[in-house]
């Protein structure tokens, strides 16, 4: 029990990573990752909906019929993600405003189906909660990654919730503003996968 | 004017897959064949358009006149899933042809967010209802261009030799990066 709960959370750090090797999510993924705490924002309040959609359709899971069950699923997925938002707008207000409406657009995260349906749907809820954490946490930290990237590449900087840079290479770097606009991001995130590959292969 | 304005902007300019990245699962999951892109697109431009104009209607005369614009996500992939499984029926029963050309992309609509992202630009931009059908009806429009476009050229790329660990969603994501920095020259029509 102990080892598969460990096998769960872990493959999502890697073996299953969203979106590198699940490719899903992907709009997100590339719209909010102009900054490392935008990327982080973002993760953490997938990883919460993930988590808690997780348990509540791994605990009805023998009470919602089959036929129904994607809507059944996503009734209770935009229940949690109306909480995200709205706890957001009352603590994390810029942040909030930041990610617009990509905190709304959570419900149709295909992350966020896609577990309920190939793993919550048929493992109990100890087990599901477990997938959904480190699917979310994987997540947060290719969001993460990806949001370093381009912001070092495309400002020259990492500021994380205001104050001054925590990173700073501007005095010798000439940011190149490509990486932080949208054709920066497809080129970004390809060539990560590629990097992955590669890693990967031997 | 201001609607021209409004359908330029929306198809070239912030046009919903290279610009804003809605919708981005079909974008890279149906590129592969142009025949299937082309089925998206026509999905797209069909459900886009009438759950605009309902999740328009359902905002304005229920969800702020009952003061419940926090029930907003909820409601409007509530609209959507049923609507699309409704058309789904419809198209069956009087439209085959079409039903068929269609095929499994119409279900699969439901978690495109470029739909529910489109009707949602429309409710934060505090649009009138032409101003919405108009912008969904763009947004739509720029999501088949793109995407027929994408299809267009990732097939071609198939074709060359691809090395290795950039084959298939790494290569298509850097093409379409070249695709949306062609989009960026747009900027300065409107």
């Amino acid at each position: 029990m102990a080892q598969s709960l460990a096998k769960e959370f872990t493959k999502g750090l890697w073996a299953e990573i969203p979106p590198f090797r699940l490719v899903l999510g992907l709009c997100p993924t590339l719209a909010v990752t102009k900054s490392v705490e935008n990327g982080i924002g973002m993760g953490l309040a997938t990883t919460f909906v993930l988590v808690f959609s997780n348990l509540l359709i791994s605990l009805l899971r023998n009470v919602i019929p089959t036929k129904v069950r994607i809507a059944c699923y996503i009734v209770i997925i935009a229940t949690f993600v109306t909480i995200v938002e709205l706890v957001m707008q009352a603590f994390t207000y810029p942040l909030f405003l930041k990610l617009g409406i990509f905190i709304p657009l959570i419900v149709v995260n295909c992350i966020v189906l896609g577990r309920a349906e190939a793993f919550a749907s048929k493992n109990n809820p100890v087990l599901a909660v477990a997938d959904g954490l480190g699917i979310g946490i994987g997540f947060t930290l290719s969001l993460a990654s990806l949001g370093a990237v381009r912001e070092i590449l495309g400002a020259g900087t990492i500021t994380i919730w205001g104050g001054n840079p925590v990173f700073d290479i501007t005095t010798w770097y000439q940011p190149f503003t490509y990486m932080v606009e949208a054709p920066g991001a497809f080129a970004a995130l390809g060539l990560m996968l590629a990097g992955m590959n590669l890693i990967s292969k031997k | 004017m201001e609607y021209f304005e409004l359908a330029i902007g929306s198809i070239f300019i912030n046009n919903i897959l290279l610009a804003q990245f809605l919708g981005m699962c079909p974008f890279v999951g149906t590129s592969k064949k142009m025949e299937t892109a082309v089925g998206m697109s026509m999905a797209v431009v069909f459900v886009m358009v009438m759950a605009g104009m309902i999740t328009w209607s359902v905002d304005m005369f229920l969800l702020k006149a009952l003061n419940v614009e926090y029930l907003r996500t909820l409601s409007f992939i509530l609209v959507i899933a049923s609507l699309v499984q409704f058309v789904e029926m419809f198209l069956k029963k009087s439209i085959p042809g079409l039903y068929a050309g269609l095929g499994i992309f119409l279900p699969l609509i439901t978690t495109n967010c470029a739909v529910m992202g489109a009707c949602l630009l429309n409710i934060s931009n505090e649009f009138v209802f032409t101003k919405a059908l108009m912008s969904s009806f763009s947004y739509a429009v720029g999501f088949g261009l793109a995407l027929v476009l994408f299809a267009g050229v990732r097939e071609r790329v198939n074709l060359g030799r691809v090395p290795k660990p950039l084959q298939d969603t790494s290569i298509g994501l850097i093409t379409a990066g070249i695709i949306a920095l062609t989009f960026t020259s747009f900027r300065g029509m409107v």
